[in-house]
């Protein structure tokens, strides 16, 4: 067993500030160490890094050039330099948002994380498939759960989340854990008189309980307990 | 069982001279291309023929892999003479073998002309299609049955391995390797030999490592990967041999498509055959390296031709690409250190070996060595796989080569590099082909796709082929290449069917940059090129379909109309006939008309007018 005093730091820059961090760790969490705030959808603590919604871009620079990185997966190495806020970031970050924003507009979670960062318009035709998938539930299931009883489906744009040959699998406990950890379902935005695919409701400042259109997502979970598809 | 070196090169002499014995053999072509043009069953009449006749042994028949004129399928070759003859039908064959086998004399009618002088050309390497190729890799498939193992040792198979297991360590091979400049030829040119390298020198604890053939060629148009398992699936086999024994391995997978089903088989004969010999197995011709390789069947996602996503197929989960902050070299299969190449690079490997990396470096350009096969397709005469020495240029591969344009159209771009290759214009066509000069004028090499387009082509409409194409075969993982590419193709529709309005072209070009800056895999960041080359090289066209709402291709069919050059029609009534939404009317002999309203835009009428009379505007 190693000793965590003798584990290998490393160092690295972010946004100017230089940070030591134990090896193995991501430079999402090393920045969230530093009180930096890097946004994310995918990610939870205690779940495998996924990488896959892209919000938590970050710049690597390396000389004089840079590129783009997810930070969540992102290992820190000795020497690196990281911007988490740089006017690149910012940019790509938008449009990974409003692109989201498009295929599930009714999400609490990106509505907010939209008006953070400052998406003012959504380009696109909505086409609300009432997911992000950014898999939480699925490694929530495998990875808390040891269930596994939920997976991905499919490729591409149909892609989706669904339960082997569509029924309910042995596995599942009937838990609750995907509902709870999904950022559309459970925290639903509910406003319905969307503008340009913005929540112009509760203006995303309220917190979900006192949002006054949020009446669904209680029923949810409520009486009728909880259920897998 | 080759229990030795010596065993090896006995038997080699053995099959040297069983194949001398014989006065002449007649190869087929049975590759994908001959077959569909009905090869087997050329192969099945020569096989009647000989026996009927009492000429075997004297004379045998071989069905070989492609040999990659597959325009002018199925193809026979008389050996030694080396005489071709093109679009063999079985009716042909006794008449091949009376006169050509027997006698002295060529059956003239199956000859190939030469389209440029209308000459009739006799031996096969007297082909223009034949003659700037340098057919290192692919030469062989020609020669040699694939399901006979002994074909491919009495071409000095295995002697590569055989040098190497006992004339060589690992290091040297790994040396000899990076010398040679070999670069995967997969699509991303990394240097093989730094890979085999990476890959050797990272930590087992267990000593367990893999190498791993990527078989899942899964580019539109593109055959070569298919070709050589099919035709010379031994080659693939050494490759792996001596790379496994060179990186430490112990084990190896091929990767290959379930819809290859001939690569497949073949590839299984061929393994069957090699453990027969004991050339793989334990104790390989008594070195004391222990090899084997497994075959295993992709399910035809295209994603899986990614490293990282073919690794998680291989290991039984979803395959989708997972970041590679750590090489595959260092964490691959099962989280152990694993050198993954493509069929192409594996097949260069006993080249290399045999003949040293001081000849193979001298092939090529400064930065890309050797040869690579490119399956060259779209509106050029000569269909097929061509294999040339980094550097020819574009020029040479599709005048020179590939013997110009179908029905002498004017050529409008090169598009390389699979799906997302860029599109090349014709100013651009003296570009030597290598991995830096195609990624500098936005395109790439990729596995070696070549689409050829004519004037007829319209640029924004195969950008969105490409498009829908990458929209489908995206994994799904990560939100750029998801939802980018499917908004690019709704943007991209809308412009074909004159939808499109101010701003389009802007929008594309910002999402085709957030693509290749966000997306996690290589599929995603490249998917944007065929997109970004058509909007940098023809920009024009975009702009005719957005703001003139006209297609200058008269390919895209909500911009077009059809309709009747009254002069130039005869009356003839064919397209009438062939209209299959009865459109056309019109008496004989007089000029027809075409109802809009009823008219599809098909465009069958325009193909079968042999008067050019169809006017699309």
């Amino acid at each position: 067993m190693r000793n965590t005093i003798m584990t290998d730091m490393v160092e690295l820059t972010i946004d100017g500030i230089r940070t030591r961090v134990p090896e193995g760790t991501t430079v999402l969490e090393a920045a969230r160490g530093l009180g930096i705030v890097i946004p994310t959808l995918c990610h939870y603590p205690g779940l495998t890094p996924y990488g896959a919604c892209r919000v938590c871009l970050v710049e690597v620079v390396k000389g004089n050039r840079s590129r783009l990185e997810a930070s969540c997966t992102l290992p820190a190495q000795n020497g690196m330099v990281i911007r988490t806020d740089t006017e690149r970031v910012r940019r790509v970050r938008k449009v990974v948002v409003e692109l989201l924003l498009a295929s599930c507009p009714n999400s609490k979670a990106l509505q907010d994380l939209a008006a953070s960062i400052g998406v003012d318009k959504v380009r696109f035709e909505i086409k609300d498939r009432g997911c992000i998938l950014c898999g939480l539930c699925v490694r929530y299931c495998k990875e808390q759960m040891q269930s596994g009883g939920i997976g991905f489906v499919g490729r591409g744009t149909s892609r989706r989340v669904g339960t082997a040959f569509g029924e309910t699998p042995e596995e599942c406990r009937n838990c609750g854990g995907c509902e709870w950890i999904c950022p559309v379902c459970e925290r639903a935005c509910t406003a319905g008189n969307l503008v340009d695919g913005l929540c112009g409701g509760c203006q995303n400042l309220a917190p979900v309980e006192t949002c006054l259109f949020c009446i669904k997502c209680s029923e949810a979970v409520g009486a009728r307990g909880h259920k897998v598809f | 069982m080759l229990k030795s070196r010596d065993e090896l090169e006995r038997l080699r002499e053995e099959a040297m001279q069983k194949r001398a014995a014989r006065e002449s053999f007649v190869t087929v072509c049975c590759g994908t291309g001959c077959q569909a043009h009905g090869a087997e069953r050329v192969a099945m009449a020569f096989k009647d023929e000989l026996r009927r006749r009492r000429l075997s042994p004297r004379i045998t028949l071989k069905t070989t892999g492609c040999h990659g004129f597959c325009e002018c399928g199925p193809l026979v070759v008389l050996h030694p003479e080396r005489i071709l003859y093109v679009r063999v039908s079985p009716d042909d064959v006794p008449e091949i073998v009376e006169k050509s086998l027997l006698g002295e004399e060529v059956v003239e009618r199956l000859l190939y002309v030469d389209p440029t002088t209308g000459k009739r050309v006799v031996h096969e390497d007297e082909v223009p299609f034949y003659k700037k190729q340098m057919r290192l890799v692919l030469g062989n498939n020609g020669l040699i049955d694939p399901t006979e193992i002994e074909d491919y040792i009495a071409i000095d198979g295995y002697s590569a391995l055989a040098k190497a297991l006992f004339e060589m360590t690992p290091e040297r091979i790994i040396d000899e390797i990076k010398r040679s400049g070999l670069r995967g030829r997969g699509g991303a040119g990394f240097p093989t030999g730094r890979k085999w390298e990476a890959c050797r020198n990272a930590p087992a604890p267990d000593g367990v490592r893999y190498v791993i053939c990527n078989a899942d060629e899964g580019d539109p148009g593109a055959y070569m990967d298919r070709s050589l398992l099919e035709g010379n699936p031994h080659s693939v086999i050494e490759g792996m041999l001596i790379g496994a024994f060179a990186i430490g391995a112990h084990k190896g997978f091929v990767y290959v498509r379930h819809e290859y089903p001939l690569a497949v088989k073949n590839l299984g004969i061929a393994l069957e055959q090699t453990r027969r010999y004991g050339l793989l197995g334990e104790d390989i011709l008594g070195s004391g390296f222990d090899f084997d390789i497994e075959v295993c069947r992709g399910g035809g996602a295209f994603v899986c031709g990614e490293s990282t996503a073919l690794i998680a197929s291989l290991e039984g989960q979803i395959g989708e690409p997972r970041p590679k902050h750590i090489h595959t070299t260092t964490s691959g299969l099962h989280g152990k250190p694993t050198n993954l190449n493509n069929v192409e690079t594996w097949a260069n490997v006993p080249l290399i070996i045999n003949r040293g990396a001081d000849w193979y470096s001298k092939i090529g350009t400064a930065t890309s060595k050797g040869t690579k096969i490119f399956s060259l397709v779209g509106k050029v005469n000569n269909t097929g796989l061509v294999e040339v020495p980094m550097g020819t240029t574009l020029r040479e591969i599709v005048y020179d080569t590939g013997g110009g344009l179908r029905d002498g159209k004017r050529l409008k771009a090169v598009q390389t590099g699979g799906p997302s290759g860029g599109c090349i214009p014709t100013s651009l066509l003296d570009t030597e082909v290598d991995f830096e000069r195609l990624s500098e004028i936005g395109s790439m090499m990729g596995s070696g796709g070549m689409i050829v387009m004519d004037e007829t082509t319209c640029m924004v409409d195969i950008a969105r082929y490409f498009v829908k194409f990458l929209t489908e075969e995206s994994c799904g993982k990560c939100t750029p290449c998801r939802e980018g590419l499917d908004r690019m193709l709704d943007v991209l529709t809308g412009i074909v069917e004159g939808k499109g309005g101010d701003g389009d072209i802007e929008l594309l070009e910002e999402l085709s940059g957030v693509l290749k800056e966000a997306s996690l895999c290589g599929l995603g960041k490249t998917a944007a090129n065929p997109v970004l080359s058509t909007i940098r090289y023809f920009r024009d066209e975009y702009e005719a379909h957005i703001k003139d709402k006209r297609c200058p291709a008269g390919a895209c069919r909500a911009l077009i109309t059809f309709s009747i050059d009254e002069e130039k029609c005869v009356g003839c009534g064919a397209c009438a006939k062939a209209c299959p939404q009865d459109a056309i009317t019109g008496k004989k002999k007089q000029p027809h008309k075409i109802d809009a309203d009823r008219c599809i835009k098909c465009g069958i009428c325009r193909t079968v007018c042999k008067f050019e009379a169809i006017k699309v505007v």
